[in-house]
């Protein structure tokens, strides 16, 4: 009973703290371009706005125009159940409903989605978004895949909790394929959630916009929801990023004090990597859609390298 | 004959009409030829290599005159015709000079003028409000028509370019942006992100200024010309003041024409910083934005304290200005300027050091010196592509007579070059501002005319900071307004971008189009 109320906790804390995540990211780049930041909570202004707001559904739309945000949001609170937040040692992670390879397939099927309803339209911005999207996810969703199966090959485990419980139970040492899949990982993380230098989450500019473009007829709740979704999705690869490779601090038992040091430990990583994020946003421009396959190939590169460095000097 | 000029104006009018006499008035000189020769001139112009300015038409008594002044070396010619109202027919220029294209085709639809052999005769600027029989310039229409209160008709029919095969799609943009920005179409035929084709289609913003000038005061026009196009305010009401000028032969005094070249420069420098950042903005380095927004907003600022405007709408009087620079005002400006140097220099250094925004500027958007000169592209996009004309320098008005020039040039011809031609020109441009507030002379602010301004006529020509402008004004026998052109640079600049979006992807085109920014207003008119 205890274990699934911790469970339900971790849920609601995904949903709770994604806009927090992303208006402290937008403060830090506030800062960092000498502006007057926002208030911190301003994303949950703006959820409470859209989800007020009407909304509006264009004539030709079918649907799946109005399915995709739900999905998408089912989809967001499922991964929320798979990645350990702030304490493993769940029920859930013995009961095999979900591993790493069900997580990102579960972010496919929202892609895949989202990508029929920005061409479902009709219009010209969407099915450009629409096939933008589908060129960035080709080239880094294998690589994705590459950096957990070196996790899973370590571990001997494609479950999450068991991969970072393994990893906390062994002691410490610099494997190379960890620095690879970090770096790699990172790289993902940029590209899948559509920061720059891959996409530019606060352009005007339709020409130019890959995750906007495809949402720009959604309006109201539907649009609340997805961007809900998208900040999640942010901080589901910002608490692999941070509890995978740094997993210190996680609760490994249900005692109320290593409980909330746990929670205390992943803020204080999520806060960080959100600097570091907000940092390399300023400091570079977006790439040109054509560099992006590079990019990414530089990503597939890195990855690869990690399972290969695994399996050939650490097994 | 009667010709003044010893340059190549010269040899043109010889060869084109020896019997015919070539007046020098003012700042060009006037060439009157037969309707039956208009081609043939610009089979002359073509070979004098001439750059084609703008074709403007003009109603006199049963006839309609038309006018295309050509530049060359700094020297300006404008060649004339008359040809009846009843048969309305002459060639057309377009087909040598691509840069004649529009505005005949403005031409046409403003006075019914039948352009022959046109390469592309839709419509231009002829709107659904009016029918297609109807000639607003016409000095028989009416504006107070009752007909044209009635709801105007959706635009459906405009023939744009067709462009088929497998994998073309084609992208309509605009009017209506995501941005606030002016509203403007863009068709494009793309296969994949390649741009294969763009199409402009602008008009959206016609405001009928050349029709609302029609039997205005001079000072009611002056206020018109500081808004058709708002970021050239200052451009606009000075080049106006200089045609009426012209046309009556009056030279403001000196204190006057220091302080308007002094706000011309601050409106140079407001656009240029608002614009680099906006580049900047367009491929995601948003750091700039910001930077340069402010800077602007501060130099604003100054402006609103100074002229009490911050884009110094209605500052430039005819015949002078509207009011003094103190002291006070004047330390303000340098101490602002010693400020704004030592920041761009550090913005500049950021920019130019930033690989990532390097990378994505430079080879985006070329336009190469052979289409530039082809089109007749002036401002910071000829710069850009090596066409060094400045009118500051090369056929200097008042004061800039007085004062050397630095025009900065580029070979390359991608935004990267753009930005740095328009980063280099605000140094310019700031140490230009020193020096006329330095030498600031001591005479009145107003030349006081009391005389009349009946049946004259006087070209202004100014280097806005997009670029060379050019207006006409002429009166009628009560001294009112007769006709009004003002010709934006836009209207040599926007065909650029068609040409410079080949090759390029979609995703860039926003950039293309910031690194070029014509103005949708001042060519709407």
């Amino acid at each position: 009973m205890k274990t699934l109320l911790i469970e339900i906790i971790q849920v609601l804390l995904f949903l709770a703290l994604s806009p927090l995540l992303l208006g402290w990211i937008k403060c830090l780049k506030c800062l960092l371009q000498n502006r007057r930041p926002p208030s911190i909570i301003q994303p949950y202004f703006n959820l409470i706005k859209l989800i007020r707001k009407q909304t509006i559904v264009p004539c030709e739309a079918s649907w799946i125009f109005r399915f995709t945000p739900y999905l998408m949001f089912s989809v967001s609170i499922l991964a929320g159940i798979m990645v350990p937040l702030f304490a493993i040692n769940l029920p859930i992670a013995y009961m095999q409903i979900g591993d790493v390879i069900v997580l990102i397939g579960l972010f496919a099927l929202a892609r895949f989605f989202l990508v029929l309803a920005g061409m479902d339209i009709g219009t010209a911005f969407g099915g450009m978004g629409s096939s933008r999207e589908m060129l960035i996810s080709s080239l880094a969703e294998p690589s994705a895949l590459l950096v957990l199966f070196t996790l899973a090959m370590t571990a001997s485990s494609t479950n999450l909790y068991l991969i970072i419980k393994h990893l906390i139970e062994s002691s410490f040492v610099l494997r190379p394929s960890f620095v690879f899949a970090f770096l790699g990982l990172a790289m993902i993380t940029l590209a899948e959630t559509g920061r720059i230098p891959i996409d530019n989450p606060a352009t005007h500019l339709e020409l130019t916009m890959t995750h906007e473009a495809m949402i720009l007829e959604y309006s109201g709740r539907y649009l609340a929801l997805i961007e809900w979704s998208a900040q999640i999705k942010l901080m589901v690869y910002l608490v692999l990023l941070s509890n995978i490779f740094f997993p210190w601090g996680i609760a490994t038992n249900l005692t109320l004090s290593s409980l909330s040091i746990g929670l205390l430990a992943t803020i204080l990583k999520l806060f960080g990597f959100g600097l570091i994020l907000a940092i390399t946003e300023t400091n570079l421009a977006k790439l040109r859609l054509f560099r992006a396959p590079y990019f990414l190939s530089i990503t597939f590169m890195l990855c690869l390298l990690a399972i290969l460095s695994h399996v050939i000097l650490e097994i | 004959m009667n010709i003044t000029c010893n340059d190549w104006r010269h040899e043109f009018a010889l060869k084109l009409a020896p019997e015919n006499i070539l007046l020098q008035e003012q700042n060009v000189s006037i060439l009157t030829i037969q309707a039956d020769a208009w081609q043939s001139a610009s089979k002359t112009a073509i070979t004098f290599n001439c750059r084609f300015a703008a074709i403007w038409a003009k109603e006199v008594n049963q006839n309609f005159q038309l006018n295309i002044p050509l530049e060359l070396n700094g020297k300006y010619l404008l060649l004339r015709t008359e040809i009846p109202i009843a048969k309305p027919e002459i060639a057309s220029w377009a087909n040598i000079y691509p840069a004649a294209n529009r505005p005949e085709r403005h031409t046409h639809d403003m006075f019914g003028v039948i352009f022959l052999d046109h390469p592309d005769c839709k419509r231009w600027t002829r709107h659904q409000a009016w029918s297609e029989t109807e000639y607003p310039l016409r000095k028989n229409f009416s504006p107070n028509n009752p007909a044209i209160e009635k709801e105007t008709p959706p635009d459906v029919d405009y023939p744009f370019f067709k462009l088929d095969g497998s994998g073309v799609c084609e992208v309509p943009v605009g009017p209506v942006h995501a941005g606030i920005i002016e509203p403007g179409h863009f068709r494009f035929q793309i296969a994949g992100e390649d741009v294969l084709n763009l199409e402009e289609r602008f008009g959206y913003v016609h405001k009928g200024i050349e029709k609302l000038s029609e039997n205005m005061e001079i000072k009611s026009l002056i206020r018109l010309a500081g808004r058709v196009s708002g970021d050239s305010t200052v451009a606009y009401a000075w080049a106006t003041c200089q045609a009426c000028e012209n046309a009556i032969n009056i030279e403001p005094p000196k204190r006057a024409l220091f302080i308007r070249a002094i706000m011309s420069e601050r409106e140079r420098v407001a656009n240029h910083l608002g614009d680099i950042g906006a580049i900047c903005n367009d491929v995601g380095f948003a750091f700039a934005y910001y930077q340069f927004s402010r800077l602007k907003e501060l130099w604003l600022r100054l402006n609103a304290e100074i002229f009490q405007h911050r884009f110094m709408m209605d500052c430039i009087t005819f015949g002078g200005v509207k009011q003094d620079l103190t002291t006070n005002d004047i330390g303000k400006m340098h101490q602002e300027i010693a400020d704004f140097k030592q920041e761009l220099i550090e913005l500049f250094a950021i920019i130019e050091n930033s690989e990532s925004l390097q990378d994505r500027l430079k080879t985006t958007g070329i336009l190469t010196q052979e289409i530039a000169e082809k089109i007749g592209a002036v401002g910071y996009v000829g710069r850009a592509s090596n066409c060094d004309y400045d009118l500051r320098r090369d056929a200097p008005y008042l004061p800039y007579d007085e004062l050397s020039i630095k025009v900065p040039i580029f070979q390359e011809g991608d935004v990267a070059a753009r930005l740095k031609v328009r980063a280099k020109e605000i140094m310019v441009s700031l140490e230009l501002i020193n020096e006329l507030l330095n030498t600031l002379p001591a005479t009145e602010l107003q030349f006081n005319y009391t005389g009349s301004f009946k049946n004259c006529e006087g070209i202004g020509l100014i280097e806005a900071w997009r670029g060379e402008l050019l207006v006409y004004v002429s009166f009628d026998e009560n001294g009112k307004i007769d006709r009004y052109y003002p010709r934006d640079p836009s209207w040599l600049n926007w065909p650029a971008l068609e040409q410079l979006i080949h090759g390029n992807i979609v995703p860039d085109f926003p950039v293309c189009n910031k690194s070029i920014n014509c103005s949708y207003s001042g060519h709407d008119l």
